[in-house]
């Protein structure tokens, strides 16, 4: 990965990348995207340094970038694509900077990398597997059984979930949406379109959508595979009236939006706010009381790469974010209210297009669909 | 809109960044000042760039129109003298001045003396258009005895062109400080 010392950078996959920041190592960015794009989303770690100045900037040459890249650092040049970081590379490179190396897809090919992570091994030779999408701060889910898997929350990369489920000797029997998502393009429908497999979604989330689905309600059990891991959905609103969650196997308690790691879950992405704070309340203080505490908290999102644990997984015990989590540690309705309503994060870029295409009303191209999708997800209420 | 008259056009139809930017700048380079590109590009990324690259350089953007795929970007080179605000033509008036006279409908001439692709992107209503370099040629087409407010982006051009207005006769002439830059009234694009 390392440039050599002649004139040629390195190239970095998204993969390694999250290889580097999963194992905390050091490394200097050098982000070459407009202000704006910047500031509004960009690659974190414990250990990366980054340092924004756009490529147009550098049309004349690079004194400016050298002169804030300490020398003995090695430099990943970022932009949106990879033209024009591969362009500033390679000037680095000229202009004898050694330890080059630009991104491979930019921020793109970041926005749309799975890393996936096994979360446990389930009674009867099964497997719970996350794939953490680091570069947005989504995650999806696959319970893999005697043959027979499930997805939930898939995102739109869905040849990724094909292929790992393949490779598992498994096929894909259902894919599953905790909510409608207003912060990805779900990419539930078109997998099991794909596979033949059913699409279940929370009827109260699907009202207005134009294709077929499974009803995923309370009492409707889903099995996969021979050996029955049991996915038991738990009515949960708050963050949209259909939100719900899933028991997986007796022990993981998979939340979609509705509480994360360290924060909680936004009731505003439907224009709903006010009507849906009492379910948010009623879901994260009294329904979420009465589960067993030691169930294992899965979410759909995280927030910040501090929820990122061994090897990238995000999960928590239930008793611990009663404990912990600050979302869960508000008393008082009032504070409650002003908290989940006011002074919100921005909301998700093309958020409302993203429910649209989500409910089959319009039908973007794979370009506009990553377009819509540009920017971290901003589900949660601390989110910055 | 109105029809928007540019000096060069730049086809970046199909490239990625930084193609589209590397191509205008150099593009740029050989237009002389005032004068106006009209880049055509397919990277949706194109529009932020462009408005990055015309805030860092100084070059003064002025929109983007869609056409299907096709982002059109309008960019105008600045003149340097632009830079600095110089207004030395003696009478004056604020934008919030002229603001307050238009909405009391006072009997008053808006001269609008940018470029027509400036004029295109947003104009002050009823505002009349005659670029400062044609104004000398197209006097007839204003009365000496009305009261003429002449505006530009940053009162520049206009204080120029008041100085020209007087010299030719024209007695009630003020210039608009700064001009459409910092205009936050009624906006036309017709």
């Amino acid at each position: 990965m390392t440039a050599s010392a002649n004139a040629n950078p390195g190239v970095m996959t998204a993969k390694e990348l999250t290889r580097r920041i999963l194992a905390k190592e050091e490394l200097l960015i050098l982000d070459v995207r407009n202000e704006s794009d910047f500031n509004d989303w960009k690659i974190e770690g414990e250990r990366i340094e980054i340092v924004n100045i756009p490529y147009f900037d550098l049309l004349d040459g690079v004194d400016d970038a050298l002169a804030r890249l300490p020398e003995g650092k090695e430099v990943l040049v970022v932009c949106a694509k990879e033209g024009s970081s591969q362009f500033v590379a390679e000037q680095l490179a000229e202009a004898g900077r050694t330890g080059v190396s630009y991104l491979e897809g930019g921020m793109k090919s970041w926005s749309e990398h799975l890393e996936p992570v096994q979360i446990a091994e389930l009674d009867g030779g099964g497997a719970l597997y996350q794939f953490v999408r680091i570069g947005k701060g989504c995650l999806s889910y696959m319970v893999v059984s005697g043959g027979e898997a499930a997805v939930i929350d898939t995102p739109r990369m869905t040849g990724i979930l094909e292929s790992f489920a393949g490779e598992q000797g498994a096929v894909i029997k259902h894919t599953l949406d905790t909510h409608l998502h207003a912060d990805h393009i779900s990419g539930g429908k078109a997998l099991a379109e794909r596979t033949g497999a059913s699409y279940w979604l929370p009827p109260k989330d699907a009202e207005e959508v134009t294709f077929s689905y499974e009803r995923l309600e309370e009492g409707r059990e889903i099995n996969v595979g021979s050996t029955t891991i049991a996915i038991e959905p738990v009515y949960s609103p708050g963050h949209t009236i259909g939100s719900t969650s899933l028991i997986i196997d007796g022990k993981y308690l998979l939340t979609g939006d509705i509480l994360f790691v360290e924060s909680i879950g936004r009731p505003d992405l439907a224009g709903q706010a006010e009507d849906w704070v009492d379910d948010l309340r009623s879901t994260l203080y009294s329904r979420y009381k009465g589960l067993s505490e030691d169930l294992i908290v899965l979410p759909a999102h995280f927030g910040k790469i501090s929820e990122l644990g061994e090897n990238g997984k995000v999960m928590a015990r239930l008793a611990d974010l009663f404990r912990h989590n600050p979302g869960l540690n508000i008393q008082d309705e009032e504070s409650f209210r002003r908290t989940v309503t006011e002074n919100l994060p921005p909301q998700p870029h093309a958020y409302q297009e993203i429910r649209q295409a989500n409910m089959g009303k319009i039908h973007p191209t794979e370009e506009e669909q990553r377009e819509m999708e540009i920017g971290p997800n901003r589900c949660a209420v601390h989110d910055k | 809109m109105a029809d928007i008259s540019v000096n060069v056009t730049v086809d970046c139809k199909g490239l990625s960044c930084p193609m589209p930017i590397v191509r205008t700048k150099k593009a740029m380079d050989q237009l002389e000042a005032g004068q106006v590109i009209e880049v055509l590009a397919t990277d949706r990324g194109s529009l932020a760039d462009m408005q990055g690259w015309a805030k860092n350089t100084g070059h003064q953007y002025l929109g983007t129109l869609e056409d299907g795929e096709v982002l059109k970007h309008y960019l105008r080179k600045s003149r340097p003298e632009e830079l600095k605000e110089a207004a030395n033509y003696p009478h004056t008036i604020s934008n919030e001045e002229l603001q307050s006279k238009l909405a009391a409908s006072e009997d008053i001439v808006t001269l609008d003396v940018r470029e027509p692709a400036e004029y295109a992107f947003g104009h002050i209503p009823g505002a009349v258009s005659i670029p400062l370099g044609d104004l000398e040629a197209r006097l007839s087409e204003l009365d000496p005895e009305d009261s003429i407010h002449v505006v530009c982006r940053t009162g520049s051009r206009s204080d120029l062109a008041c100085h020209l207005l007087a010299e030719h006769g024209f007695q009630y002439v003020s210039n608009v400080v700064p001009g459409m830059s910092a205009w936050t009234g009624p906006i036309g694009n017709q």
